[in-house]
């Protein structure tokens, strides 16, 4: 299957962005939505008219609980297995609660819940980087080296400790670079460092993971072997129950990082899944430039503090004033770029981190469960070296919602608005748009073109892509003409 | 007509003595004796012929850039007999009111100074030296005690003395009337008024186009965006200050912005530029300053805690440390109404021999200061060139705007202006601010002085920033306060 079908003129076989059908579509009276989460995503869900939220969930066999305001986290292991029947109609859940109940919980048409099941083959850094290399690889049979290249996005990665041995020929074949561990499925920084030399592993491997090293090896080597079908819930439950494996990646440190005040940042972006097959992704134009307190140098191997850019880790850098919030608006970024190197290079940028999203989804695009009811909104993780090449450090299934300053407030309400508008609970949209809010459909089972009109850069007739990343983000205005004349063509059908 | 011309020689040869002192000089002197073996030139019409040379090779476009600097910043003689203090500022009361504020801003440092027993400069021992150089790049993580510091004055104190400026030959008369001003400046200045404000900034009117307008993602690009583009790049490839002035009236692509600044401010990095800031950045690393606390302090109060500025820290002491120490900014006081502070060597107090200039450019940085510098670490980040393009912002502009003069540009008149304008177009608005006790130039007056710096996006600030390179004239700061109280 080549991908990059000959783009077909935007008002020929427009295909719908995947509205659901018949039941799906009734409006309904109200939306009862449940979220364990507070902050941002609870003020919006709160505010937004015709939802309610969902009491005290009730338990299958017990009484039920006075009526309270705050929905409450369910305590892990108490729901009994079976079917139980929800009584909310969207629920922005925890990927714990999903890992737990997902299989044993009957969701009617409408309902939406926001994660899919298996997202952990993107997320967990080991899994997404089995499954770029195996797509990588099909891509170079099918269509060849140049455009496998393209998927030259993520830094040589190695899983540990199954890779072990191919990670030291690679190491001994670059001698003196610097190399990155981390965990898999840890988040905000916790338990990654920096190391040259193999001698600073062998310590760590006999340390704190030595133990759970030779349990792991003893089992077969299961990670080893990708199953055609992918790692099924059944896996990872297993390890679950099992004592847990801390199980790392090594990855190559991007040593030329692009420093802006001779500080290092990364990028976080947001894209916006419906589904997966067929696949459906939207690309937000807000985002964030976070950026390291410290200067950047490679001999302070040890300062966590200047080679990590989470916003969880500068917060106990001595150097942290809260005031400032180390972040940039990616707008911001996006014209200091330009000022520095001209539009037609930032362009070229930009473009090259679309090609990082949509190859990094098709990567799993086989493997994962496509439920109609899931949707999901990764934060990606993305640093640009010195050459203006973006790389990708990680996908989040849950990006952080909660706002570090006013502004940051303002983005994450906005874009979890502009998510549940795309999501469309209340049926309104018709499955044409193109943009809603400061969504862009990005991709919609093959490239969305931009509006006809629109002059392209290279003027070789290539492909203009729907994105606008770091673009002015007038959604307001958007929103209320979209849904005027949703309005109007709603009157004019009635 | 004799006096316009004897006006014009007197200018020429101005600037002719001006130029014969610079670097350029001494390199078209070089480049014409060079010239002498192209085989173009002969002996017979050898004047023309090197003139026909320099225009080819580009010299004389330089040399023409050079005089138009000369001519943007200095201020034409009014008359050849006028002595150098009229030059400065030809108001009397002016001229005054600024002495008796720098008396006062210069007894706040010397307070300052025996308070916490400091000197106001002192040699660095040779390890807190070698520690400083190490640290060039990264000063922004020293993390010096700075609580017992504070600023010499902040805009609010500035803007008292203003308010309290009275020109004593003027009679305002106790009865209101139509012509009484409501605002807090009390000084009669001519300001332009709405008509005169529309011809002076006949680019910006509505039928012209704009960059930060005309631009938007609404308007296809051929109509004005991709057209300004194209003439911004032939601008600067014939490298024509006079013709940047002028473009830049309607705004900077934001690819063209640094060069074309760099163009009309008349900065291009010579090899003599930087050894001249290394070397600065050498008496910065032997000798320490009182201002340099100051000035730290100032960095960490304000740009640090800015949303967008935080990142630029470092390149902020870079430019601030040597700027204090560069005597060649002492240059600029022939025309603003400020004079340098004197210092003594210590037991010759008030023996000029051994007076000397403190800070050695002779500006106390204020409240803010620093601002003046972060927007412009957005469009160079090589040291040296940033720091030429700020010192020729700063002796072109922003001295104006906390320096007491009658100059339209000087802030005094920037607030008059702004008053004016409010008071005649939005008097409701005024009149009722003045009732709350809300006088709208408290307001504005922040954002005058620091030249919008800090309470503008950084995109909008450089478009405005361009006006001000374009008109060469800060009125548009007033306009653009009045624009905000709309």
């Amino acid at each position: 299957m080549i991908l990059e079908k000959d783009p077909k003129p935007w008002n020929q076989n427009y295909k719908g962005h995947g509205l659901s059908k018949g039941k799906e579509r009734e409006q309904r009276a109200s939306i009862r939505f449940k979220t364990t989460l507070v902050n941002t995503l609870m003020d919006v869900l709160r505010h937004r008219p015709g939802w309610v939220e969902v009491k005290e969930c009730q338990e299958a066999s017990g009484p039920r609980v006075a009526d309270t305001p705050v929905v409450q986290r369910e305590p892990k292991g108490s729901r009994q297995p079976g079917f139980v029947e929800g009584d909310w109609d969207f629920y922005w859940c925890d990927v714990s609660w999903l890992r737990e109940n997902f299989d044993h919980t009957y969701m009617d048409e409408h309902v939406r819940i926001s994660h899919f099941r298996n997202h952990y083959e993107l997320t967990r850094k080991n899994y997404m980087v089995k499954n770029l290399k195996r797509f990588r690889k099909q891509l170079e049979r099918e269509a060849g080296k140049l455009e496998a290249a393209k998927c030259d996005f993520f830094p040589k990665t190695f899983e540990m400790p199954c890779e072990y041995h191919l990670f030291v020929e690679e190491f001994r074949k670059n001698p003196g670079i610097t190399w990155i561990m981390k965990p898999v499925a840890r988040s905000q920084g916790k338990g990654i460092f920096l190391f040259r030399r193999l001698k600073d592993i062998m310590d760590w491997r006999k340390g704190t993971a030595g133990k759970k090293l030779t349990s792991s090896e003893a089992q077969p080597a299961r990670s080893a072997v990708n199953p055609p079908g992918g790692h099924d819930a059944r896996s990872s439950e297993d390890q679950k129950d099992e004592i847990p494996v801390e199980n790392y990646v090594a990855q190559r440190y991007i040593e030329n990082p692009y420093l802006i005040g001779g500080r290092k940042f990364d990028l976080r972006v947001y894209v916006l899944v419906m589904s997966y097959i067929p696949l459906r992704a939207w690309l937000y134009r807000d985002g964030f430039a976070r950026f390291s307190n410290t200067r950047f140098t490679l001999s302070s191997i040890d300062d966590q503090y200047v080679h990590l850019t989470n916003v969880a880790v500068q917060k106990t850098s001595p150097d942290y004033h809260p005031k400032k919030g180390c972040k940039w608006m990616i707008q911001r970024f996006r014209q200091y770029l330009a000022s520095k190197h001209g539009p037609e290079a930032v362009e070229t940028l930009f473009s090259d981190m679309d090609n990082i999203f949509i190859r990094s989804l098709q990567s799993v695009q086989k493997v994962i469960i496509s439920d109609k009811h899931c949707f999901e909104l990764y934060g990606y993780d993305i640093l640009i070296d010195q050459d203006l090449k973006p790389w990708l450090l990680e996908v989040n299934a849950s990006p952080s919602l909660t706002a570090s300053s006013q502004e940051d407030y303002e983005l994450k309400t906005c874009l979890l608005e502009d998510t549940l508008h795309v999501v469309d609970m209340e049926a309104r949209l018709t499955g044409r748009e193109k943009r809603v809010g400061g969504f862009d459909l990005m991709w919609n089972d093959g490239p969305v073109s931009r509006e006809e009109g629109a002059p392209d850069l290279s003027g070789m007739g290539n492909f203009v892509t729907n994105t606008h990343l770091g673009c002015v983000n007038d959604r307001k205005k958007q929103l209320r003409q979209l849904f005027r004349s949703l309005q109007s063509q709603k009157k004019a059908s009635s | 007509m004799l006096q316009e011309e004897s006006d014009l020689s007197l200018v020429i040869a101005q600037i002719v003595q001006k130029l014969k002192g610079s670097n350029l000089y001494a390199q078209l002197e070089r480049q014409a004796w060079a010239s002498l073996q192209r085989p173009e030139i002969k002996l017979e019409s050898l004047k023309e012929d090197i003139k026909e040379f320099f225009k080819i090779s580009g010299w004389e476009k330089k040399l023409q850039n050079a005089v138009y600097s000369e001519l943007s910043v200095f201020p034409l003689p009014s008359h050849p007999a006028a002595p150098p203090e009229h030059l400065k500022e030809p108001l009397v009361y002016m001229r005054k009111a600024q002495g008796s504020w720098e008396k006062r801003i210069l007894k706040s440092l010397n307070s300052m100074c025996t308070e916490l027993s400091i000197p106001l400069a002192r040699k660095r021992p040779v390890g807190e030296q070698k520690e400083l150089l190490n640290k060039w790049n990264e000063m922004g993580t020293d993390e010096p005690d700075l609580s017992l510091f504070r600023p010499v004055y902040a805009p609010k104190d500035f803007l008292e003395v203003l308010i309290n400026l009275r020109n004593p030959n003027y009679e305002n008369g106790d009865s209101l009337s139509f012509r009484t001003h409501l605002g807090l400046i009390q000084v009669p200045l001519k300001v332009k008024d709405i008509p005169e404000l529309k011809e002076f900034f006949v680019e910006l009117g509505l039928t012209t186009g704009q960059l930060g307008i005309d631009d938007s993602t609404q308007v296809p690009p051929e109509l004005f965006e991709n057209e300004h583009v194209r003439i911004g790049q032939k601008v600067l490839a014939e490298q024509d200050s006079a013709a940047a002035q002028q473009y830049i009236r309607q705004g900077s692509p934001t690819a063209l912005r640094a060069e074309l600044w760099a163009l009309i401010l008349n900065i291009s990095s010579q090899p003599e530029d930087i050894l001249y800031y290394e070397q600065l950045k050498t008496n910065v690393i032997q000798h320490d300053l009182l201002v340099d606390s100051l000035i730290y302090k100032d960095v960490k109060l304000t740009a640090s805690n800015d949303d967008y500025y935080f990142v630029f820290e470092d390149y902020l002491y870079q430019v601030l440390l040597c700027f204090s120490r560069d005597t060649s900014v002492l240059g600029h006081f022939a025309y603003n109404s400020a004079s340098p502070p004197k210092s003594y060597i210590r037991g010759k107090l008030g023996l000029e021999e051994y007076a000397v200039f403190y800070p050695p450019n002779g500006v106390i940085p204020f409240h803010g200061f620093s601002m003046y510098v972060a927007p412009l670490c957005f469009l160079y980040h090589e040291p040296s060139k940033l720091y030429q393009i700020f010192r020729e912002m700063y002796v072109r502009f922003f001295f104006r705007l906390h320096s007491i003069s009658s100059h339209p540009s000087g802030i005094v008149s920037l607030c008059l202006l702004f008053e004016t304008l409010l008071q005649t177009y939005l008097p409701q608005l005024f009149y009722h601010l003045r009732e709350i006790g809300a006088q709208p130039l408290r307001i504005s007056f922040k954002w005058m002085v620091r030249a919008f710096s800090g309470y503008l996006a950084t995109d909008q600030l450089l478009l405005l920033w361009d006006r001000i390179l374009g008109y060469n004239s800060l009125e548009i700061l007033a306009a653009r306060a009045y624009c905000q109280l709309l």
